[in-house]
């Protein structure tokens, strides 16, 4: 079965590759299209309703008090890439963060932290390779997880073998654990998309081409995530700035 | 008499001097409602204030968050130089008539998008960075940052250009996300299909599709 998938994924890479035209970062497009497809439909009939019927049932503090306890784990994530990434005073904001909010914000429910001023900070695996220079690659899209390129994708499968609370979770529940952990990634998607809902409106109303709107947004959100706000200019930033002068000449 | 005489000397100089100072404090005054970091922020104040006190606008009244838009906000960015940046090279194949519509629906699409991003905004704090630039810049970055507890803060930075008319914006960065590069493509990519004229045709379809589903 594996064999198999692996086998029809490989045929629509060779797809992909064999198009031509588009943009030069894109060499996926035909497949990436089809694959956005899926997740819209995806999307629509599951993903979205199972979020709305979560923030419809359940009351608002419980919902922030969930999220915050996900967030809190999250910190420690965040708290090994800066370490990986050599960000010392960032990594030990995070870690107090952490300390923090699991002591004196009960567990996670609480984010204490915030109200002392320790900043929550956005890293993940895919921006530490990034920070030591490995290139994005080729956009991708994920089935069922959505935009993505050639080193953030498999950046994923690191984020999930060393989620943080694996060792605690095999501890409690020797016996079920995995179905421990399925459970939390399965309240944390919800919850992701349930504090999305409003932009993905946003996001139908401004986008002319939903499909280009969202690649050429989330390639310059990672790039600006891996250089933490300060990205140099591009190449293309210098042309921009010729064809304004062009214009004004007019 | 003496003594007179200097009393009225330095009644005069207090006076001259407190001319002086005033007019002083007035051109300052001045360069500070015109310098490009002033403006966003003053305008950008005054915006919130209104979001957070007026009921209407928090219950969704379109028209007149339309209005409020149209009057503080649009007199603020430079639409022709936007719109020719998100066409790219093509911009210079467009004629007059093709750039004038290609202003007005693009002019059109973000103020609808802008109108509903903005009425989902709550309590907020927004903050300023100070600027780095020197006097003869044409051309700056504002920049400044949404805070959230509990979320990284999100950046929200203004591309701004002297203009015969002041400091006008061409460029909004949210969170790394430029907003004339997310457009780029799709634009460069119609023209690239289907003309200027296509690029006209898709841009006025997707307002009126806007424009109908807001009626409903």
């Amino acid at each position: 079965m594996t064999r198999r998938i692996f086998a029809v994924v490989l045929v629509a890479l060779l797809a992909g590759c064999a198009s031509t035209g588009g943009n030069s970062r894109d060499p996926l497009e035909p497949m990436n299209r089809a694959v956005f497809r899926f997740n819209d439909f995806f999307d629509e009939n599951l993903y979205k309703p199972v979020a709305k019927g979560y923030v419809a049932v359940v009351p608002s503090p419980i919902r922030t008090g969930i999220h915050n306890v996900l967030a809190n784990i999250d910190d420690l994530v965040i708290c090994l890439n800066n370490v990986l990434q050599g960000k010392v005073p960032e990594a030990a904001s995070d870690f107090m963060r952490f300390v923090i909010n699991s002591t004196f914000g009960l567990g996670g429910l609480i984010d204490v932290a915030s109200e002392a001023r320790l900043e929550k900070h956005n890293e993940d695996f895919g921006q530490t390779l990034g920070w030591w220079g490995v290139p994005s690659g080729p956009y991708v899209v994920i089935p069922f997880w959505g935009p993505s390129n050639f080193r953030d994708g498999p950046a994923l499968i690191v984020t999930y073998k060393t989620y943080p609370l694996t060792p605690a979770a095999k501890e409690a529940y020797p016996g079920h654990w995995v179905a421990t952990l399925n459970g939390v990634r399965t309240v944390s998607l919800i919850d992701v998309r349930a504090n999305l809902l409003q932009t993905t409106n946003l996001l139908d109303d401004a986008a002319l081409d939903r499909y280009r709107f969202v690649r050429d947004a989330y390639t310059q959100r990672r790039r600006n995530l891996v250089y933490d706000g300060q990205p140099p200019l591009e190449p293309e930033d210098e042309v921009d700035d010729q064809t304004s002068t062009d214009v004004e000449k007019k | 008499m003496n003594a007179f005489k200097c009393l009225r000397t330095v009644m005069a100089a207090t006076l001259l001097a407190g001319l002086c100072l005033s007019t002083a404090a007035r051109a300052d005054d001045q360069s500070a409602v015109d310098a490009p970091d002033a403006i966003v922020q003053k305008v950008s104040g005054e915006v919130l204030t209104l979001l957070r006190n007026d009921k209407d606008l928090q219950a969704g009244n379109t028209q007149k968050l339309h209005d409020l838009i149209e009057t503080k906000i649009l007199p603020q960015f430079d639409f022709n130089r936007m719109t020719a940046l998100a066409v790219g090279v093509d911009w210079r194949k467009a004629s007059a008539e093709q750039k004038k519509q290609l202003v007005e629906q693009f002019r059109t699409l973000l103020v609808r998008t802008y109108s509903s991003g903005l009425s989902s905004y709550r309590d907020q704090v927004l903050e300023f960075k100070p600027l780095r630039s020197k006097p003869t810049d044409t051309d700056v970055l504002v920049r400044s940052e949404i805070k959230q507890p509990g979320t990284q803060p999100i950046s929200i930075d203004y591309r701004m250009g002297k203009s015969d008319a002041g400091w006008r914006i061409y460029d909004v960065i949210i969170g790394g996300v430029s907003l004339v590069t997310t457009y780029r493509d799709t634009f460069v990519q119609e023209v690239r299909q289907n003309g200027i004229d296509g690029l006209v045709k898709m841009l006025s379809d997707k307002n009126r599709t806007l424009e109908q589903a807001a009626r409903k």
